[in-house]
């Protein structure tokens, strides 16, 4: 399959790019909720445009009312949230939770798909448990309990955890904390009793939460797939969010290195355009080519990921590590070469740097990936 | 099964019964590349049999036309093409500077009689070319070349000196940026070919780095180059030079393959890795080099159809060769102290040693990185002034 998008995923990328700019724009969105201290942290009419795009349901299957669309999709909606630094529940709902509802049965996943698909709902997904990403280590426990589970444990770091309808856990049902075994999905009610938040903004005016399960009693429908052996369907909700934050990076990337490159060309120091000083163009070719390469990687491991491939592992890693270090290397240059300006909340490049921060951390960042990768290749 | 799987198969088959064992192995030195010409010695009757074969069939220049020596195949069918020797570790059946340059040079701007008669002759592997472009005082400002070639009605006569002509004491015939008018920067100069034969041209090896001589100081003192052996229009070489500069960055920069694509951390702690400050570079490394190597596909695939930006292989030449020079500083890193070996039988001949200094040339052959980065911030990313 070439590495270039078909007729109809540019279609997509022409009809979305045009609405995240129009609708989702740095000033609408981002700084409106914000200014405002919205405690969702994103806006629900926004979501709800969003589903009349049919961009809330891509990823589920049509016979659950969806697109049945892929990576590569989903991936180009990513990209443009990013560039536009839109805050939106996609992500989390969209992307991870479709995935990891996918593998539940008919009632679960009619029970909270329809919602997601209208723009109604959103779900959140609680994995981590400590302020790095260590999926190998799940020690939050369901206990069973008559028809059903007792779930207690702690959740760190769950985007938009608070103002989620249900949250997809991964808990541990047998065996010790670091088995890979033993570990069940399931989709919790925000309502059931004993789930507290510490509701906290991030850097970035995103919200996340702290969750702390204490005796939840979960219904056994609450359970998506099989329980104890959830890691295979845990592996690719890791992995939609993986090559999701990949895919949005590369936008936050693309965006901050637009607006240095424009702010090249205006700004004037010496009698002439600072754009014309060798030292900045050289390191503005440099990020040119690291977000080319980053891009390229991206949506390769988003082909081999729609197409099953064994190798897509790998290269989710891969582009995870490549598009972290990539949209780092923008931000900080984009700050630098803006001069003071720069460090003003005035000017976005600012919140460019600050979303880089959040998405690297967001389900590994380019340590644990290029961690992964070595594993991987064996060695 | 759709024609292109077909062809696979196809592919595969004549691949399977045509590709000797000795040519499936990973070159190790430079005597196991093929360059052709009318001097080359064959390493061994599998190197021979190989090139014949695939020029039976057009493979050594698989997406040319037919007519010229080529397969004719489509860019989809040159891909299968690719993956299908990459599969089997199949050595390209020949190397060329008339294949990476030359040629495509030619399929542009050449008569018919030309690319009958020179592409037919690359494609068979008859003749080897090298390239006269960097003169003593003209390298990363290549058009303010000196090499003049007098108007003398039917031929010209040309007086100069080149510098850094790769192979040119094992070319036999050379592409020449050569002035022909001197009030004229960039319309003053013209793209010839002549053989390195003609009386008056000499070469003087240069000692590398590496401690081998791959290339030359080019003399000319009154060679006659006949008229109808230019490319393109007089005074208008530069259009041509350009275009094959495309073509040579392209081809440097390892975007269609082989190691340079490839991750190292694996075949490195095979003989053990015991530092983890080293392991993370090399992961670090890999993440790099994988993600270029899916870059290198991204940009064929997409020059394939015209989708990639014009001046997009400078941004893969840079980024490739600052990858290569990487590669082989973890390489050297890796080996210890038996990678510092000169001459001994272990190392081949002190191979990790000699590519190592050999790598540092990659970003300063064929246009150096500061000249790859002021064409990107001048070309694509529109830079004022630059
Ligand atoms: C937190 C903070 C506190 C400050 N406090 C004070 C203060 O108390 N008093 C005061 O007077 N000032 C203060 N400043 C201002 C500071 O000194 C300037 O921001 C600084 O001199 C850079 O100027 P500029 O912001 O106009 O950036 P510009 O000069 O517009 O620079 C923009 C970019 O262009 C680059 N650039 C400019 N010229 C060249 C060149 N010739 N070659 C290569 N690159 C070039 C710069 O390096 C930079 O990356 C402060 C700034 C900040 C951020
Ligand atoms: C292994 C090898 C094989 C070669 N094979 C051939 C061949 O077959 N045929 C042929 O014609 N040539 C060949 N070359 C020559 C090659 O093309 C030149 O070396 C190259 O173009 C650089 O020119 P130069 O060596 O004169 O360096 P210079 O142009 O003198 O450059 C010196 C330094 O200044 C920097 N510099 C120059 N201009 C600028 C600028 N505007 N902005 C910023 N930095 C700048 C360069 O990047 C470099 O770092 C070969 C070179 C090597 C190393």
């Amino acid at each position: 399959m070439p590495l270039y998008h078909t007729e109809d995923q540019a279609m997509l990328a022409d009809t979305v790019t045009g609405f995240m700019a129009d609708e989702g724009g740095i000033k609408q969105q981002l700084r409106y909720y914000r200014d405002m201290g919205c405690q969702d942290g994103f806006g629900h009419a926004l979501w709800k445009q969003f589903a009349e795009m049919g961009l809330t349901g891509m990823l589920a299957s049509e016979a659950d009312g969806g697109l049945a669309m892929g990576h590569v999709e989903a991936g180009i909606v990513l990209r443009e949230i990013g560039r536009n630094l839109t805050p939106s529940p996609f992500l989390t709902t969209s992307v991870m939770g479709v995935t990891a509802l996918s593998g539940g049965s008919d009632d679960l996943r009619g029970r909270w798909l329809p919602g997601v698909i209208a723009g109604d709902s959103v779900l959140a997904v609680a994995i981590d448990e400590s302020p790095k990403h260590r999926p190998e280590r799940i020690a939050a426990r369901a206990e069973k309990a008559g028809n059903g589970f007792r779930l207690s444990g702690n959740k760190s770091f769950v985007v938009q955890g608070a103002s989620a309808d249900a949250i997809i856990v991964a808990a541990r049902t047998s065996g010790s904390d670091t088995d890979a075994d033993g570990i069940t999905l399931f989709a919790v009610p925000k309502d059931a009793n004993g789930i507290t938040h510490e509701n906290l903004r991030l850097v970035d005016s995103a919200m996340a939460s702290n969750i702390r399960f204490d005796n939840v009693e979960l219904d056994g429908d609450c359970v998506i797939g099989q329980v104890d052996g959830g890691r295979e369907l845990l592996n690719k909700v890791l992995a939609a969010g993986r090559i999701g934050s990949a895919a949005e990076l590369t936008g936050v990337g693309h965006g901050a290195f637009d607006i240095t490159t424009a702010y090249l060309k205006t700004r004037k120091q010496f009698g002439r355009l600072i754009g014309e000083f060798q030292a900045l163009q050289h390191r503005a070719a440099h990020l040119y080519s690291e977000l080319e390469i980053a891009s390229a990687a991206v949506i390769k491991a988003q082909q081999l990921l729609d197409g099953g491939a064994e190798k897509a592992e790998l290269m989710v890693s891969v582009a995870k590590a490549k598009a972290a270090r990539t949209c780092n290397l923008a931000v900080r240059e984009g700050v630098q070469m803006h001069g003071g300006v720069g460090m003003t909340d005035e000017y976005d490049i600012g919140l460019y740097m600050k979303r880089d921060r959040s998405l690297t951390e967001f389900m590994g960042d380019q340590y644990y990936h290029a961690e992964r990768v070595a594993q991987l290749s064996g060695y | 099964m759709s024609d292109l799987e077909n062809f696979r198969q196809e592919i595969r088959s004549w691949l399977e019964a045509n590709c000797p064992a000795e040519m499936r192995q990973p070159v190790t030195d430079e005597g196991d590349v093929c360059w052709g010409g009318r001097n080359f010695v064959f390493k061994n009757e599998a190197q021979k049999q190989w090139l014949e074969r695939c020029v039976a069939k057009g493979y050594t220049v698989p997406d040319w036309p037919q007519a010229y020596g080529g397969a004719g195949m489509s860019p989809a069918q040159a891909k299968v093409w690719r993956e299908e020797c990459a599969r089997i570790g199949a050595r390209p059946p020949l190397s060329s500077f008339g294949i990476w340059m030359l040629g495509p040079a030619l399929l542009k701007f050449g008569t018919e009689e030309q690319k009958v008669h020179y592409l037919g002759e690359i494609a068979r592997g008859e003749i080897r070319w090298c390239q006269g472009y960097s003169e003593p005082g003209s390298g990363s400002d290549l058009v303010s070349l000196q090499t003049f070639g007098e108007d003398k009605g039917d031929h010209w006569v040309v007086n100069g000196q080149k510098i850094w002509t790769s192979y040119a004491d094992k070319a036999d015939w050379i592409f020449c940026l050569v002035r022909t008018d001197k009030a004229n920067k960039y319309q003053g100069i013209s793209f010839l070919l002549f053989d390195m034969t003609t009386p008056g041209v000499t070469t003087k090896p240069i000692l590398l780095i590496s401690g081998n001589s791959p290339f030359c100081e080019t003399f000319f003192d009154d060679v006659k180059v006949p008229k109808h052996q230019i490319v393109g229009e007089l005074n208008r070489g530069w259009d041509v030079a350009k275009y094959l500069l495309g073509h040579e960055r392209e081809m440097i920069s390892g975007a269609g393959g082989g190691d340079r694509l490839n991750a190292i951390g694996a075949v490195v702690a095979r003989n053990g890795l015991e530092d983890p400050m080293l392991r993370a570079e090399l992961a670090m490394f890999d993440v790099d080099a994988l993600a270029y190597g899916c870059m290198g596909e991204k940009f064929l695939d997409e020059a394939k159809i015209g989708k990639a930006h014009p001046a997009q292989p400078n941004m893969m030449k840079y980024a490739g060769t600052e990858l290569n020079k990487r590669r082989h500083e973890l390489l050297m890193s890796a080996g210890g102290a038996t990678a510092l070996e000169w001459d001994s039988e272990r190392t081949n001949g002190g191979s990790p040693a000699r590519s190592w200094l050999r790598t540092k040339a990659n970003s300063i052959e064929g246009g150096t990185s500061e000249v790859m980065l002021n064409v990107v911030a001048k070309r694509i990313l529109d830079l004022p002034g630059a």
